[in-house]
């Protein structure tokens, strides 16, 4: 019972960042009508970033700030250079280019830092445990980033939901065409919007640092699960993003953690092992795929 | 055109040696298996115009059915009690066809009910699929991959001989690309041509898509296995890392590359690729960081890729078909 609330925890905290990465993704991708691969990039920047500023200056803040600047930054100069160009594009040459990028992105990082895996540290203010649920000890810092994503998603839907920008925003899901006839300056509109896009995966990055390991090839991953839980929650919308997230988060976290117990009473010990490993990191796909066969569109879809 | 490229095919091998290389018939045959599965995926990309970003998953497939067969040679038990190992390419190669195409069935009807973006992501998911379930079979090695002991056996001819096995694989590319071409001259490549413009109207004219866009889907299945069961066989290994999703993304890279829509663009594109990473590889250890900008620059600046160069300013009708992105949300 312990474990399973831990768990759920875990759970909740791994939906939090995919949120934060989707949220970027899923508004580029409504909006502006791009794939953009390279937003795992972005992602490992943030982490990159991050580690060596709080390498250097032994401040936590202080790495949070230089991750999230460094990804924004780094977003802001592809949209610029590369990405503004495809938007009128199909599909096709968008996951190309973003793909190039990749391979630039990774590389670029490996000369920089090397192929060892960094190590940034949980902040001492933030270490530790706390029993906020009698019973069941909790890490701070796990914590912590679930308050933070949950704060960052409430600023987010508000900011969507509320303000001229998020209507502006909401308009451009719906009909961009339509944006632009109406007199909005629409690239502005573009660049700001992949900008915080870039922003938040860096701060997902940022706070990743010191659970995962920092290293060349991070983003991918966590792209390809970032795109999963856009898909599910349906293309263009926030609260999809939200949604499709959780449950991502949620049904990987349970599927890795109960599933080889399970299967280790069925049969030999390291077959269970491995065989539940391969079967949890297949979960979310097979979640996908029949969600996509229920529903095309998403659970939320952004229009109506 | 068309001569002068297979005649440079052909003569490949026999030059090589000549110019004391001989060790590079072996990179030429990994061209030519490539470039089978590129023009496969051309097949659905370029005139099926679905993009799928889980070609390679196909390729793995076709390779798996190689090596498990193969492993199963010196295995106690015959597979699931009653398939028995073999090495016979005549058996192993067919079966690998069979597989990967049954798989495309079974993969192709689903993912073919949904469209767009939501079409290369269902896609992914599918390969993902299958890329763990081969990280989780211990038995065939997980993570590992498995090797074969030698390459399968040919009636009559010695696949061990580096030139040998080149013309076999490049028998199988010629083929694939007569039979393609077949097909997309009769009947059914017109409808397909006309689903990728506008599907609604071939609806409206009475043609179901469904059933070519699926037969479209077996077809490139097929081709990429035979593709992976040759690649097996010439590295003697199949990893997981065939089936990657990079490996899908490599896969498209060569169609847009080459040229989508070519069928023999896709060869081009997968030469390039292979000449590039080589080329740059053996140059810097970080090949990757000048490659990835080129391919931004071929998406940005050129249309229909290196085909495109090659035949548009002959004939003049560069703007034709130019462009036909956009305009359908």
């Amino acid at each position: 019972m312990l474990l399973i609330v831990e768990q759920l925890l875990n759970g909740l905290q791994f939906g939090v960042m995919l949120f934060l990465l989707a949220a970027g993704l899923t508004l580029v991708f409504g909006i502006m009508g791009l794939i953009n691969l390279a937003h795992g990039s972005l992602y490992m920047i943030g982490a990159f970033a991050a580690a060596a500023v709080g390498r250097l200056t032994g401040s936590f803040i202080l790495a949070l700030l230089g991750g999230v600047t460094a990804a924004a930054l780094a977003g802001l100069a592809i949209e610029w250079l590369v990405l503004r160009r495809l938007y009128q594009r199909d599909h096709l040459d968008q996951v190309l280019a973003t793909y190039g990028l990749i391979l630039f992105f990774n590389e670029a990082t490996t000369m920089l830092f090397g192929r060892q895996p960094l190590f940034a540290d949980v902040p001492a203010a933030l270490g530790g445990s706390i029993e906020f649920i009698p019973g069941i000890p909790y890490p701070v810092y796990r914590l912590a980033i679930l308050l933070v994503g949950g704060l960052v998603a409430a600023l987010l839907y508000g900011l969507i939901a509320r303000t001229r920008i998020g209507m502006l925003v909401r308009a451009g899901t719906t009909d961009r065409e339509m944006l632009r006839a109406l007199g909005v300056d629409v690239r502005l509109l573009y660049t700001a919007v992949f900008t915080l896009g870039a922003l938040l995966a860096g701060l997902a990055g940022a706070m990743a640092g010191p659970i995962f390991s920092v290293q060349v090839g991070m983003g991918e991953p966590v792209l390809i699960q970032t795109f999963v839980v856009i898909i599910i929650g349906g293309v263009g919308s926030i609260r999809g993003a939200m949604a499709g997230a959780l449950l991502v988060g949620l049904v990987d976290t349970m599927t890795r953690a109960f599933l080889p117990g399970l299967l280790r009473s069925m049969m030999p010990l390291s077959e269970a092992d491995a065989l539940g490993g391969g079967v949890s990191s297949i979960a979310v796909y097979v979640l996908m795929a029949g969600i996509l066969l229920w529903r095309p569109r998403g659970l939320l879809p952004a229009h109506g | 055109m068309l001569i002068i490229g297979l005649a440079v095919l052909l003569a490949y091998p026999l030059v090589m040696p000549l110019l004391g290389k001989p060790f590079l018939v072996g990179l030429g045959t990994r061209m030519v298996i490539y470039a089978l599965a590129a023009v496969s995926l051309d097949l659905l990309v370029g005139f099926g115009g679905l993009v799928s970003f889980g070609h390679a998953a196909f390729l793995g497939l076709g390779g798996y059915v190689v090596g498990v067969l193969a492993f199963q040679l010196g295995a106690d038990a015959p597979l699931f009690g009653l398939i028995d190992g073999t090495n016979q390419a005549w058996i192993a190669w067919p079966a690998a066809v069979l597989v990967t195409a049954l798989a495309a069935l079974v993969i192709g009807a689903l993912s073919l009910r949904t469209d767009g973006v939501h079409f290369i992501m269902i896609t992914l998911a599918f390969a993902q699929m299958l890329y763990f379930l081969t990280v989780s079979l211990k038995v065939y090695g997980g993570d590992d991959g498995l090797s074969l002991r030698r390459r399968n056996l040919l009636p009559g001819l010695d696949p061990r001989d580096e030139a040998t096995f080149y013309y076999v694989c490049l028998a199988c590319l010629v083929v694939f690309v007569a039979l393609a071409r077949r097909i997309l001259a009769a009947r059914f490549g017109t409808v397909l041509r006309g689903i990728k413009e506008n599907q609604r109207r071939v609806s409206a004219l009475g043609i179901e898509p469904y059933g070519y866009k699926l037969a479209a889907f077996v077809l490139a299945g097929a081709g990429a296995g035979l593709a992976g069961a040759l690649l097996a066989n010439q590295t003697r290994f199949v990893s997981p890392e065939l089936l990657h999703w990079t490996k899908s993304g490599e896969l498209l890279v060569m169609v847009i590359l080459g040229g989508i829509g070519t069928l023999y663009g896709p060869i081009l594109g997968a030469v390039a690729l292979i000449l590039l990473e080589t080329v740059l590889g053996a140059w810097t250890e970080h090949w990757m960081v000048i490659l990835g900008p080129i391919l931004v620059v071929v998406v940005l600046f050129t249309r229909r890729g290196l085909y495109g160069l090659l035949t548009e300013k002959r004939s003049g009708i560069a703007a034709r078909g130019a462009d036909d992105g956009g305009g359908h949300d």
